[in-house]
């Protein structure tokens, strides 16, 4: 376990659980990031690009990673500018991709995302791509450069856990770069599972946001994320989903 | 009881009384408020023909408490989930829709609400509203801000700390024209980040190009969706034409604005359907549109200069608020600005429940924010108010009060792309 670490675009992390910052008041960040653990905190460079005295920036302690996310980004050409607008904010070179043509849902356009990761990784920048768990896209991501690849489990601010469950086992199998799962954990339980599954880090927002005790719920989920870390790499036991096995074997009848 | 909106002036001539009395009196002299005027663009859509459609049918005593039940256990609220809670049978429902809207609100926007300022630039209007202050019948100061004085506005309302500026104008496309507007967007890049637009309607194209000002979002309130209703109340000029103003917001998106927003002024009609059309004008759009964002408002009528008795009727308090977490559960993923028409203590009640966006340091008349924001009185003329507002919190106590609640108050949320 002491040699476990996340590795991002050949950074060494710790913690496997990132944080999101956008919808909660900023004097808790600084609690939530103790109690959760985290090294990695994600915020929308639309909320940063700000002249108030409370610059989200300055309540985010040293040493943690900012992962400015492009949200408000509607296609490629935007999240690119975004992107550029974080690293002369002096957000750093983590970017994490978010691109919407849909304000309803806010489903990612796995499209439009491939091409930005492409650009935006060949300016340098450590592109970590918000996407719709699909095979074929997130193949297309690594090709383009990606870092990590980042799936939903069910719609953003949802809470409702891993609807992608099937998929996201699919990107863990197949896909040799961290997969982070993003948007719709609603709960430790679902980051559990999820990190169980071979996910390699979870990160949450509006769970936590939405939490009666903010620091306390952090503090669950990275215990949660550990415990789902420790149970995948140990080895999950045999689990019997039918019944028992059966106890005459049917290849009993072969000969040598 | 209606409300009595018709307030002669002694400063006018006796023509000019003699056309507003006709106007008044005589629908036959009022031109046809669903013709289009020369210049106007008529766009191909069915979003008003599915929102009619609706709203025509609409029985709201229809409704019983077990349909309000069956829409409050429901995951999603559909169309007729929708119109039960905008029924009489859902106000015993109140506090429960209240903490669904709250639940809501929370998984969409979190703890957060958003600060916003107005600035009126220019009051001269062409249009006869009976109800409105700056209605060309009503004897007001008028006044049209410079270059220079823009400029000296924006500047006091930035160094309050605002970085998001809604500009509005009266609706006269001779004294403000587009040209004027665009100048003043600019102007507004320089000091906000986030600049919107509440102006008289206007064609694509122009929409286009004051978003290549700067401008991002375009208001355009309905005042009411019954047209019939409409046409009593817009007794002259080009906000008359009722369907050139419906489809204003779909305009906008087509000229490339980010977001629109939408309302009825609720109290000039029944405001049951006028609700009900004012949600599903931003339902049908955003299935058209998904990318675009939307929000929507809900004022109340206001007294204005020269008639202190304009009312909202039967729309008390309760019943705004049973209309604001009904928009929630059926558009969660919708702005909701409740403006300083509003009382302090409903303001602050209304962020926790549904409400996501709030003014503050509020001033509905033109070239005045020194002396309302400083106290520094000066002799430069001022023009005279749109309506009265009721909660005058400055930008900081509003900052203060909102953190009170709870809230983080957010000034910026968007970067111009």
């Amino acid at each position: 376990m002491h040699n476990d670490k996340l590795i991002i675009g050949g950074h060494e992390f710790n913690s496997r659980f990132i944080l999101g910052s956008g919808k909660y008041s900023m004097k808790l960040i600084e609690a939530a990031i103790k109690d959760a653990g985290a090294e990695i905190i994600t915020l929308a460079v639309r909320r940063a690009n700000t002249k108030e005295q409370e610059n989200i920036l300055d309540y985010i302690p040293e040493g943690i990673t900012l992962l400015p996310n492009t949200s408000g980004a509607r296609n490629a050409e935007e999240a690119v500018r975004i992107a550029r607008l974080a690293r002369e904010l002096g957000c750093g070179n983590f970017v994490k991709v978010e691109i919407m043509w849909d304000t309803k849902y806010l489903l990612p356009d796995n499209q439009e995302t491939i091409k930005a990761t492409e650009i935006l990784a060949n300016e340098g920048f450590v592109v970590m791509p918000y996407m719709y768990p699909d095979l074929n896209a997130a193949r297309d991501m690594v090709n383009a450069g990606a870092a990590t690849i980042m799936p939903l489990a069910s719609p953003i601010g949802s809470n409702k856990g891993l609807a992608t469950r099937e998929f996201i086992q699919i990107l863990i199998d197949e896909i040799d770069l961290p997969i982070i799962v993003d948007a719709g954990i609603g709960r430790p339980s679902q980051a559990c599972e999820a990190m169980e599954m071979g996910a390699a880090a979870i990160m949450a927002n509006t769970a936590l946001a939405t939490a009666g005790d903010l620091p306390l719920m952090a503090a669950a989920f990275r215990q949660a994320i550990e415990a789902g870390r420790k149970a995948y790499l140990s080895g999950l036991g045999r689990v019997l989903t039918r019944g028992a096995s059966a106890s005459d074997p049917l290849t009993g009848f072969l000969r040598d | 009881m209606e409300n009595q909106f018709f307030v002669d002036s002694h400063h006018l001539s006796p023509e000019a009384l003699e056309k507003k009395h006709r106007l008044e009196t005589e629908p036959t002299s009022r031109k046809s408020h669903m013709e289009y005027l020369p210049g106007m663009e008529i766009i191909e859509s069915d979003v008003c023909q599915r929102v009619l459609s609706h709203m025509n049918s609409y029985d709201y005593s229809a409704y019983t408490a077990r349909d309000v039940r069956a829409a409050l256990d429901h995951e999603t609220c559909s169309v007729e989930d929708f119109k039960a809670l905008l029924s009489p049978a859902a106000e015993p429902f109140l506090e429960e829709m209240a903490q669904k809207a709250h639940r809501e609100t929370s998984k969409h926007f979190g703890n957060t609400v958003y600060l916003f300022t107005p600035l009126y630039i220019a009051n001269y209007c062409e249009n006869y509203c009976v109800y409105c202050g700056f209605n060309c019948y009503n004897h007001i100061n008028r006044m049209k801000l410079n270059r220079e004085q823009i400029e000296h506005e924006m500047q006091v309302i930035a160094d309050s700390g605002m970085e998001e500026i809604l500009i509005l104008t009266g609706e006269s496309r001779a004294q403000s024209d587009v040209a004027y507007i665009g100048e003043a967007v600019k102007l507004a890049r320089k000091y906000f980040r986030m600049v919107g637009l509440e102006i008289y309607p206007v064609n694509t194209d122009e929409y286009k190009y004051l978003h290549e000002c700067g401008a991002d979002y375009v208001t355009v309130f309905q005042e009411t969706y019954d047209a019939d209703k409409y046409e009593t109340l817009h007794l002259l000029g080009h906000k008359r034409v009722w369907p050139y103003r419906f489809d204003a917001q779909e305009r906008a998106l087509r000229g490339g604005m980010r977001g629109v927003a939408f309302s009825a002024l609720l109290g000039l009609s029944d405001f049951r359907k006028d609700a009900l059309a004012s949600a599903l004008h931003v339902y049908y759009l955003q299935r058209k549109y998904p990318h675009a964002e939307m929000s929507l408002s809900c004022p109340r009528l206001r007294p204005i200069i020269n008639n202190d008795k304009i009312n909202p009727l039967d729309v008390g308090e309760k019943q705004l608020c049973q209309v604001l977490c009904a928009y929630r559960i059926f558009l969660p993923f919708v702005g909701i600005t409740v403006s300083s028409r509003e009382s302090e203590s409903f303001r602050n009640g209304i962020v926790k429940i549904a409400a996501t966006k709030v003014s503050a340091g509020v001033s509905t008349g033109i070239g005045d924010h020194e002396s309302k924001y400083s106290g520094k009185e000066d002799n430069a003329a001022k023009g005279d108010e749109q309506f009265e507002i009721d909660d005058a919190r400055s930008f900081e106590a509003m900052y203060r009060d909102m953190s009170g609640e709870g809230l983080q108050p957010v000034l910026n949320d968007y970067v111009y792309v």
